[in-house]
């Protein structure tokens, strides 16, 4: 008896193990794809520092981000002249240091794009998949509402939604959620009715799947690349329009050390003190920049029509 | 031996065609009135040209479209989808098996959940217990414990259609639905799979409706042969019957393209083409 339990306990680890080795290989085989892309693995090495300067702030920046130094206002770079390693990218004209708020700062960048993309990807992915899914009228109703979202210029939608909800962080970030949600929808849907008449789905329905666990647990996974993919590429718009509603004051408010708004205040500085503008600007542009490059990358890895094999 | 677990009763499936701007919506009748009787444990191949309502008749029999007209009774349980819907009794009757091997198993469910989840679905038992039986299974079918933990696109096409079989007679139903099973697969796993169905059938006394359109293994594995031709039945007999003596035109001319390699045969086209040339 306890002979035969041991041999069935040594057959389950052994099944368990192979089980793990085939996730292991789908991981690897992942990876393989994504570090053919140099540009994607030297993005994500960008992001990946960027993630740890955010959550290790207070520890990496040598001030707080709002303490002003009223001996210190506008001072330069520290590699110009009269300017100290004190405030290794200068000061701004309030005297606050600039690399400070601007560490501060990708908190604020990195929390815009997670929450914008999970409200948008959400909400995308819910309707897209009622409107491929179900399809008839339901799927014109929806993609019409979609097709008018689309049709506003996004920045110009965001202002006006910003405009009815009340200027401020979260509100900016729920505005440009609904601006971005129509992509996601789209791509949903379009991946939902290339999948739901294939004989897999046709099996599982036969098996007694209702419409939810249809939906959701057979269609959905093998819908999630190109939204993987959208979801990156959303973080970087996402990022950029908060720092352009913040740069029309109607996003994040001072003093809070969002790039966008930080822009904003430096703007009657552009001619006099240069270091005031630039370094926000760079911030965002190589944010940008390295989520871009790793969108490109889970493209190659994860869209099967570029896979080489 | 007169124990018929399928009856099938004036089956008609109509599609409405859509109109257009230009084109008047019209009627389309891919089924028009099919019936037949199948005897339990016994093998009826259903045998027709591409578009000759064989695939519909398989979807109405699995229940995944509705008739439109006409009466199915599997194993004394009355189908009509379309106005009592289905119940999980008639769900364990009958399954299908796909064509397609690649396309009928989900890339990103491993092979232990898609053989679990119509036990999940359809019954109480627990996750220890649906995972015994699925193992067992993996080895009626000829596959091997291991492969429990595997993705699809790790397996070649014979072993995901033996995964597919699997699958299908996890709710050891009555009644088994073949479209095509085989027409997929290299000649060499054509002959493994077509054993292992036979082997099924003896085992678990599984009636098969066996949809194809090469001849050969019809005449391997069917009992009964039914031929349609544009959503008619236009022959309905013993395999011998229709093979030795075909009625209809349609089942002639079928015959007669069938390629035949058997070394007589050659031997009498190469004489004909001697003497031609001569």
């Amino acid at each position: 008896m306890t002979k035969t339990s041991s041999v069935d306990t040594a057959k389950t680890t052994a099944v368990e193990k192979e089980s793990r080795n085939a996730t292991k290989a789908m991981l690897v085989e992942f990876w393989y794809y994504f570090s053919q892309n140099k540009g994607a693995v030297l993005g994500l090495a960008l992001f990946v520092l960027l993630v740890s300067v955010a959550i290790f702030a207070p520890l990496v920046a040598p001030h707080h981000p709002d303490m002003q130094f009223r001996d210190a206002l506008l001072s330069p770079p520290f590699w110009e002249a009269g300017g100290s390693l004190t405030y290794p990218l200068g000061t701004d004209a309030v005297g606050r240091d600039i690399l400070s708020r601007l560490i501060f700062g990708a908190r604020f960048s990195l929390f815009i794009g997670v929450v914008v993309v999970t409200i948008a990807l959400v909400g995308g992915i819910v309707i897209g998949l009622v409107a491929g899914y179900v399809g008839g009228a339901v799927d014109t109703f929806i993609m019409r509402i979609m097709d008018i979202i689309l049709s506003f210029p996004s920045l110009l939608l965001a202002l006006v939604l910003v405009a009815i909800l009340g200027p401020g962080l979260m509100n900016a970030m729920i505005a440009i959620a609904i601006v971005l949600q129509p992509h996601f929808v789209r791509l949903t849907r379009a991946a939902v009715m290339a999948e739901v008449n294939r004989d897999y789905v046709v099996a599982a329905r036969v098996a007694g799947a209702g419409h939810f666990r249809l939906m959701f647990k057979t269609i959905l996974p093998n819908c999630l690349a190109p939204l993987i993919v959208q979801a990156t590429l959303s973080f970087s718009n996402a990022i950029l329009d908060a720092a352009a509603l913040g740069f029309l004051g109607m996003g994040a408010q001072p003093p809070t050390p969002e790039w966008g708004t930080m822009l904003a205040e430096a703007r009657e500085f552009i001619l006099s003190a240069w270091w005031v503008v630039t370094f926000p600007g760079v911030a965002i542009l190589v944010t940008v920049l390295a989520i871009n490059l790793v969108g490109d990358g889970l493209r190659d890895a994860l869209d099967p029509k570029l896979k080489r094999s | 031996m007169s124990d018929i677990i399928l009856k099938v009763r004036d089956l008609y499936r109509t599609y409405d065609i859509k109109g257009g701007l230009f084109k008047k919506p019209g009627k389309f009748t891919a089924v028009k009135g099919v019936s037949f009787d199948v005897e339990r444990g016994s093998t009826l191949a259903i045998v027709g040209e591409s578009g000759c309502g064989k695939s519909t008749l398989a979807r109405m029999l699995t229940m995944i479209d509705a008739q439109s007209e006409g009466g199915i009774e599997i194993d004394g349980l009355p189908i009509d989808i379309a106005k009592t819907g289905i119940s999980k009794d008639m769900r364990q009757k009958v399954q299908i098996i796909f064509q397609n091997p690649y396309g009928s198993l989900n890339p990103r469910q491993k092979i232990g959940h898609v053989l679990e989840e119509p036990l999940l679905l359809n019954t109480d038992m627990g996750a220890a217990e649906r995972r015994e039986l699925a193992l067992e299974m993996l080895q009626k079918v000829g596959l091997q414990p291991e492969h429990y933990g595997r993705y699809p696109h790790m397996f070649s096409g014979g072993q995901r259609q033996r995964i597919a079989i699997a699958r299908a007679i996890m709710l050891k139903p009555k009644l088994l639905v073949l479209d095509e099973p085989v027409s997929a697969l290299d000649l060499s796993v054509q002959a493994q799979i077509l054993n292992l169905l036979k082997d099924l059938q003896d085992e678990m006394g599984l009636t098969y409706i066996f949809i194809s359109h090469d001849l050969s293994v019809v005449k391997y594995l069917a009992d009964k042969v039914m031929v349609m031709y544009f959503g008619e039945v236009v022959e309905y007999g013993t395999r011998d019957e229709v093979f030795d003596a075909p009625q209809h035109a349609y089942t002639k001319t079928l015959f007669a393209a069938t390629p035949r390699a058997d070394a007589d045969s050659i031997k009498k086209r190469l004489a004909a083409k001697a003497a031609s040339a001569a």
